[in-house]
């Protein structure tokens, strides 16, 4: 069972394990990456954190990369949930669940999907920082380079 | 009077690009010379100030072409969809 929600409002990660870990008898083990609104950028206090995404584009973006994850794994499901809008620090963003008969495949293809998701799903973070100024998160070097090594295993 | 010949484009502006354009959408008319993404992204540049702006650095502006992430040297087609964006930071 794939599962794919972009939505504005929280989700409850309970529920979601429960409805994936239930939707085949053969799994064995889910992998899981939940991200988190953290209270600071750069050790500077935010009060939010709003997310911009493309609607058109969001949904089939992250299609591609779950269905790519499949290819790579044998899974047998996966959850992809990720949020939009103005969200507080300790709100949930995104979660990430992968089921597979065995823990190798679940917890590599759930470093996968989230490895993709920061690098090929049209996202855009910007922090609001308690002093009221606000500004547009920067990519990193390093996620573009956490998501390359999975091109070179994946060749 | 002669006709406007050109191809129609539907622009999407994402992000700092949004704020800089102050437009999220828009529909522009490019002349034939105008052919690929990485000519669209210089043509936009004489739209406004905003525009200047928000296209000073061509390197590091992303883009899609209906909805599929393409490159500067991504021909254009007439009625396609660009979308242009910084680098993405979801996740």
């Amino acid at each position: 069972m794939r599962t794919i929600r972009v939505q504005e409002q929280d989700f409850d990660v309970g529920a979601e394990f429960a409805g994936l870990a239930g939707s085949c008898a053969g799994i064995g083990g889910i992998g899981c990456f939940l991200g988190i609104v953290r209270d600071a950028a750069q050790s500077r206090p935010i009060s939010a954190m709003e997310l911009e995404h493309y609607p058109a584009m969001t949904e089939p973006a992250i299609e591609r990369i779950a269905a790519e994850a499949e290819r790579r794994w044998s899974l047998l499901g996966c959850t992809i949930i990720h949020r939009f809008g103005r969200l507080a620090p300790g709100e949930n963003i995104v979660l990430v669940l992968a089921a597979a008969a065995h823990r190798q495949a679940a917890l590599e293809a759930t470093a996968f999907l989230i490895d993709w998701l920061k690098t090929r799903a049209p996202f855009w973070k910007k922090e609001h920082y308690t002093d009221g100024e606000q500004s547009w998160v920067e990519a990193r070097e390093e996620d573009d380079i956490a998501a390359a090594q999975w091109l070179a295993e994946g060749c | 009077m002669i006709e406007q010949q050109g191809t129609k484009l539907t622009v999407l502006y994402f992000a700092w690009l949004r704020e800089r354009t102050g437009s999220a959408r828009e529909q522009v008319t490019v002349p034939e010379a105008v052919g690929t993404a990485g000519d669209l992204i210089a043509w936009l540049r004489d739209r406004s100030p905003g525009h200047a702006s928000a296209f000073a650095n061509p390197r590091v502006i992303r883009c899609a072409i209906n909805q599929e992430f393409a490159d500067a040297a991504t021909k254009l087609r007439p009625g396609d969809e660009v979308a242009l964006f910084p680098p993405v930071t979801g996740g």
